[in-house]
């Protein structure tokens, strides 16, 4: 279980999360929407334990333990997976060697056994076939020279591979046509189980349609203003943010 | 005092010298001994020195080879595995023991140049300083007057080496600071092929100098293919001064990959001598610690139709420091010259420091070229992204290095030689703990 108490967090010393309190059940689903600019990303990153954004106050427990001050690989080993806004590339370093990496970084943390190389492969080529991506893709560059749709679904296969018990979808939708979006919401759904759960931080309703959310928050301000269940998507698609930021502020 | 502060005794005099019974030689040598009185050692004055001081040698004394220390037992030579022939130098002094120049394929010599000097001196006095000339270099000068080991590799007319062939220089070993002085001479005659490595590297904590001239003519439509691992000692003094001419469609490849030494330079002068020259001179460097690597280049684009390129990247941590110096030069009547040259340098610590100087001079109209330089910190963002995938801290830095230096190192053609030397690079990296095998493959 995720919870968060009355966040805090600056980045280059601007306050940006101004107290913000959220609660994710384990098998949850929760998405978060929000205009831009109104700290979703810096959520994610804050989460993720990125250097330079800084909790000044509350906490973030996870599974009964305060993550503050553990380093993102730590936080990866407990399970905690962000699919970037914008993943980065990294020339020269295959994608499928870093996923290899990435996986056996996590096995190794969690005291468990690297997994033997051809059963990495196989199980690698298989994720990457139910996310309709080619092979070829794995002996890339990790991103380099991928569409904006195909670093979409690399973040969507990092996450198949690690399995994590918290996701974090950091406007995964963005940029992809409806095909793109449908295997992506598969891929994400795929992992639902009563002991998942993940934070769908999105722009649009649509995704919303394909990951059916148990609540929907409206982040602005750098605090939660509202929540509801998966009709408030739909609401905010037809009046807009305005009524509901400006209700709490 | 001797001329040569740094060297204990008469540099010539009473000392055993190759080739000392050939007169033209004895005439070099001592004219190099006034060349050098002449300017001393180069001091930042020099525009090409600007940044390198040659400080070890203003508080070491150096002892000759001849001093000894050569038969100490050494139970690794770095090697690139198969080669068509090796010639390993301890401390300036060849070891029979270790080398195997046995299996030549006719029309190629590859010997040491004291063997050479012997056997067929009208061939080294025809051949040496036509391509190293330049009266101004001190470096050469000295070399000219001590040189006392090295080698020559001379491939005849159409004849091809489908292997590379290897030098190992090994120094240091001895308890007292050393110097010594390879002279290399390499000539591909027209349309013949060749790959030479060499290596450089350092045992133990001894000091050291070594001062090595190379002087390399590729004849018209020939191939060099020229690679460098320097991995001195920590306690060394590493001064190279490469001389290159290269002839009518004819292709020059030269790397140099520098993980090692406590000063270093390299500097490479290339002239593109006949229509349809390419030259590409490219290289990578590591230092750590108060290291300092320079890498100095002038390449001369003499004649219309030629093409140079260069990249280099370096990567620098601790405190220490890099140079970078490369002019392309375009003659006035070099008309479609088409140069470039790139240096990119990751400083790993704040004090850390790279002075890069990528310059052209162009004299023709028609001529396409550019440069460019970076000097960058490592990308925290990559960085985050890498470590938010469970990736530690440290595996994620080495694979971030890597990944910096890695389009460099692709210049290397021999997939072989881009092997070993990607090797190298993987375990001058703290605890390397990356897959070194995967990041090959791919390579
Ligand atoms: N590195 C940074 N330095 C300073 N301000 C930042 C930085 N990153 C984001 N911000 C600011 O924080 C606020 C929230 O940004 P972000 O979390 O990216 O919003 P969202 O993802 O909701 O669009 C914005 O006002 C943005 O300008
Ligand atoms: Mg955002």
């Amino acid at each position: 279980m995720l919870e968060i108490k009355d966040l805090h967090a600056t980045v280059g010393g601007t306050e940006i999360l101004k107290g913000l309190h959220l609660v994710v059940e384990p098998g949850e689903v929760h998405a978060i929407m929000g205009p831009n600019g109104s700290g979703k990303s810096t959520l994610s990153y804050v989460l993720a334990g990125r250097e330079g954004y800084d909790v000044t106050g509350g906490r973030i427990i996870y599974n009964g333990e305060d993550l503050t001050n553990l380093e993102p690989e730590e936080r990866a080993a407990k399970g905690i997976f962000l699919a970037f806004q914008y993943p980065v590339e990294i020339p020269g370093v295959p994608n499928s060697t870093f996923l290899n990496e990435a996986l056996n970084a996590v096995r190794r943390y969690r005291g468990e056994e690297e997994m033997d190389k051809i059963e990495f492969i196989k199980m690698l080529r298989a994720k990457t076939k139910e996310l309709s991506m080619s092979d070829e893709m794995l002996k890339r560059a990790v991103n380099v020279g991928f569409s904006g749709g195909e670093k979409k679904r690399n973040e969507v296969l990092q996450m198949a591979i690690l399995e994590p018990t918290l996701a974090i979808l950091d406007e995964t939708d963005s940029g992809l046509d409806i095909d793109a979006l449908k295997i992506v919401a598969d891929g994400v759904n795929a992992l639902r189980s009563p002991e998942r759960s993940s934070l769908v931080i999105t722009h649009y309703q649509r995704l919303l349609d394909y990951i059916v959310p148990d609540k929907v928050h409206i982040l602005a301000k750098g605090r939660i203003q509202h929540t509801g269940g998966k009709e408030l998507a739909h609401e905010l698609e037809a009046k807009g943010y305005a009524d509901f930021v400006g209700e709490a502020a | 005092m001797s001329i040569l502060p740094f060297i204990e005794g008469e540099p010539i005099a009473g000392r055993q010298l190759i080739g000392q019974d050939l007169a033209w030689l004895t005439t070099r040598r001592q004219a190099g001994i006034e060349r050098f009185q002449k300017t001393g050692l180069p001091t930042q004055k020099l525009e090409s020195w600007k940044y390198t001081r040659l400080r070890p040698l203003d508080d070491t004394r150096y002892l000759p080879v001849d001093a000894g220390g050569t038969d100490i037992s050494i139970d690794t030579v770095p090697s690139v595995g198969d080669v068509a022939a090796r010639l390993v130098f301890v401390n300036g002094r060849l070891r029979a023991d270790l080398s195997d120049i046995s299996e030549l394929p006719e029309g190629v010599r590859f010997d040491t140049l004291e063997n050479v000097l012997a056997e067929d001196p009208l061939w080294v006095e025809a051949n040496m300083g036509s391509v190293a000339k330049d009266a101004d270099q001190a470096m050469l000068a000295l070399n000219d007057a001590m040189m006392d080991s090295g080698f020559v590799l001379h491939v005849q007319k159409g004849k091809a080496l489908t292997k590379p062939v290897e030098v190992v220089f090994i120094g240091g070993l001895t308890d007292q600071a050393i110097a010594y002085f390879p002279r290399n001479l390499i000539v591909l005659e027209e349309a013949s092929q060749a790959t030479l490595v060499k290596h450089h590297v350092g045992h133990g904590r001894a000091e050291y100098f070594a001062n090595s001239v190379s002087e390399i003519a590729v004849g018209d439509a020939a191939n060099f293919k020229h690679y460098k691992v320097q991995a001195e000692s920590i306690h060394a003094a590493h001064v190279a001064t490469v001389h290159t001419r290269i002839g009518r469609d004819a292709n020059y490849e030269g790397f140099g990959l520098s993980i090692g030494g406590l000063l270093s330079r390299t500097e490479t002068n290339i002239t593109l001598a006949g229509q349809g020259a390419n030259a590409g001179l490219h290289g990578a460097y590591m230092m750590r610690g108060n290291e300092h690597c320079d890498n100095t280049s002038y390449i001369d684009m003499a004649v219309p139709n030629t093409t140079c390129n260069q990249v280099f990247k370096g990567v620098l941590d601790d405190a220490s420091r890099g140079v970078f110096q490369g002019k392309i030069h375009v003659a006035r009547d070099a008309q479609k010259a088409d140069g470039r040259m790139l240096n990119k340098t990751l400083l790993l610590s704040n004090d850390a420091e790279i002075d890069s100087k990528p310059e052209l001079e162009i004299y023709a109209d028609d001529v396409q070229c550019a440069h460019g330089m970076t000097t960058g910190q490592l990308d925290t963002t990559a960085l985050f992204y890498l470590r938010s995938r469970g990736i530690p801290e440290a595996l994620a830095r080495n694979m971030l290095v890597q990944s910096f230096l890695g389009d460099a190192l692709e210049e290397i053609s021999d997939e072989n030689v881009r092997e070993v030397f990607l090797d190298r690079v993987v375990h001058w990296l703290p605890a390397h703990c990356f897959l070194a095998g995967e990041w090959k493959e791919s390579a």
